[in-house]
């Protein structure tokens, strides 16, 4: 296993042995936990313990891995009928950290964290910053949001894990995170994708060439972005644009990341058990196939999580990946069960918007979708802002823009779609996540 | 000979088009002359300012798309026939002329002229060649130079 980190060409971090666990090792390991995991959950959380007696099931049911389907999935509101404490599997004395999700709708969830929990979640973050190709030496540049998210602390622990150098930054004030990024000689970001193309470009407008500073890796997390926005941003920054996944609800940031071959991502599957369930009925989908990610936590001490539906779309990758890690990869989640809307019937995921609009050269990804009803009929707009590459002064350049972008769009949804060309900055930008859709159809 | 225009992309709304012009303004560079092309949905403004570098670093840090694009100021007649003059240097030549606006003031009985052709080297060449007066820049950008 040396032998394949060497020749991707990072140093080996310690921690990331676990990546390279044989097989039939890491599926002992999974199921001794999963059983010690329900059999926690099992004694200490009422709302688990009252659901399984309901079925007739106790956590000795649970004999082999596959056996896991026979257990009730855990749903986000779940998670927010029993705000705020209900579901911790510790006492309240050896939780050490709360974290809590920005609630869109009503009550956020609140999770938990004991002092093995921290540790824990800072091994699969030093693994992720490995499996990016960091390590000591590198001065990393934090701008997730610290705070009650859990993607500014968790990267955090895991850059100091790692023996590097963190820049504790947070999130927003651009002008200060590049003047950051040029005078301390920042090596690595970690941020949404949707901030950091924003950064680039407020860098442009300022004068300065991202491309000629030292930084060499982005690890990009907390928002679904698309392949072809990874071309974009390591394009316009001459870095290498990697994708992480997590969710406070399992830990944060750390559940899975991509490694150098930038071909799927690495679900730390020795403390989270994935599955893939088709959304609709339930059932567990063969790998490969494409449905919504279910994950358990194997290891979790203060707040496990059982069957967690996490609405993401994606498919497991069987098949060994090329830098030698046994653990398993996914695809990039390409898009969230509930993100799906539907227009006249069709279903539409915000990433095929942004496809179709990368499509389209030089047409960058700041966009937003406004959904309206005219005549009882739905409406789709897609506002995309202009950006210097694509602007002429000639009215006709303009047109036949706008033309391409209509083309684009209709032949990727199959759908008659509105475009309007708006102003640069006008589309309200994300300091954390990119609100991509503003549906109005039901206040009409 | 050459004239730096810069362009601005404006969304057809309400106050859209103020906001450049305050920051201009502000700034203390004059406009000599524009022009906007507009669309149902948007417009494409057309200035010619006293120190465009200057405005296109301020308009740009304001986080406008500033398109730098050279034009031709020329200068004619300011009586019947004055345009066509020009029109007919280019009556049998491929050069195109890509949109043209007149400047918001001439000098004496002259009219000035602003055009966007395709090939402008060119352009000048044959102005020139008809007699006609393609106009310096640093005098277009000078305050009151025309006047």
């Amino acid at each position: 296993m040396r032998v394949a980190c060497e020749r991707a060409g990072t140093h080996f971090h310690p921690q990331s042995a676990s990546d390279y666990i044989p097989r039939h090792h890491l599926r002992d390991l999974q199921l001794a936990r999963l059983q010690a995991e329900l059999r926690r959950t099992y004694n200490h959380v009422p709302f688990f313990r009252r659901r399984l007696d309901a079925m007739g099931l106790r956590p000795e049911d649970v004999r082999s891995l596959d056996d896991i389907s026979k257990l009730p999935f855990t749903v986000k509101t779940d998670l927010r009928d029993n705000y705020p404490f209900g579901l911790f599997a510790s006492p309240l004395e050896e939780i050490v950290r709360l974290h809590a999700s920005s609630g869109t709708t009503g009550k956020p969830i609140v999770v938990a964290y004991t002092q093995q929990d921290i540790q824990v979640w800072t091994s699969v973050m030093v693994r992720t910053l490995a499996a990016c190709g960091l390590g000591k030496g590198d001065i990393i540049q934090n701008a997730y949001g610290y705070g009650l998210f859990t993607g500014g602390l968790g990267a955090h622990y895991g850059a100091e894990g790692l023996g590097a150098t963190v820049i504790p930054i947070s999130g927003g004030n651009t002008e200060r995170q590049i003047m950051v990024m040029k005078d301390f000689g920042v090596t690595a970001i970690c941020s949404t994708p949707s901030y950091f193309v924003h950064l680039i470009e407020r860098a442009e407008e300022i004068g300065v060439d991202v491309r000629e500073l030292p930084l060499r890796v982005g690890v990009f997390g907390a928002e679904p972005w698309t392949e072809s926005m990874r071309r974009h941003i390591e394009e316009r920054s001459d870095i290498k644009a990697y994708d992480i996944y997590g969710l406070s609800e399992i830990t944060g940031p750390g559940v899975a990341s991509e490694c150098q071959a930038q071909n799927g991502l690495h679900i730390f599957e020795d403390h989270f058990y994935p599955e893939i369930i088709d959304p609709k009925t339930g059932r567990v989908l063969p790998d490969g196939e494409r449905g919504e990610l279910v994950l358990t936590t194997l290891s979790k001490q203060a707040m496990p999580v059982i069957r967690y539906r996490t609405r993401d779309i994606t498919a497991l990758i069987p098949e060994p990946c090329e830098c030698g890690r046994t653990i398993r990869r996914m695809q990039r989640i390409s898009g969230r069960s509930d993100d799906m809307f539907i227009v006249r019937g069709v279903n539409v995921y915000p990433s095929q918007v942004e496809a179709a609009l990368l499509a389209v050269e030089g047409t960058l990804p700041h966009y937003q979708i406004i959904l309206t009803r005219e005549k009882g009929l739905d409406a789709m707009e897609v506002q995309v802002e202009v950006t210097a590459e694509v602007f002429s002064d000639k009215i006709g350049a303009l047109e036949e823009l706008y033309r391409r972008l209509v083309c684009s769009l209709e032949q990727t949804l199959a759908l008659r779609v509105d475009v309007r060309l708006v102003e640069p900055h006008s589309i309200q930008r994300s300091e954390g996540k990119a609100r991509r859709v503003i549906d109005r159809r039901n206040s009409m | 000979m050459k004239i730096r225009q810069l362009s601005l992309f404006l969304e057809n709304k309400p106050g859209h088009l103020l906001e450049p012009c305050r920051l201009l303004a502000r700034d203390g560079i004059n406009i000599r002359t524009l022009s906007v092309a507009d669309t149902a949905q948007y417009g494409i403004l057309r200035l010619i300012v006293s120190d465009w570098e200057r405005a296109r670093d301020l308009l740009s840090s304001a986080g406008y798309v500033v398109n730098v694009t050279e034009v031709l100021a020329v200068e004619v007649a300011d009586s019947p026939g004055g345009l066509v003059k020009i029109l007919e240097v280019f009556e049998n030549s491929s050069i195109n002329i890509e949109y043209m606006y007149a400047f918001t003031f001439g000098r004496q009985d002259k009219a000035v002229l602003i055009f966007r052709f395709d090939r402008p080297d060119e352009a000048i060449t044959q102005l020139q060649q008809a007699g006609l007066n393609v106009i310096e820049s640093v005098e277009v950008y000078k305050s009151g130079g025309l006047s």
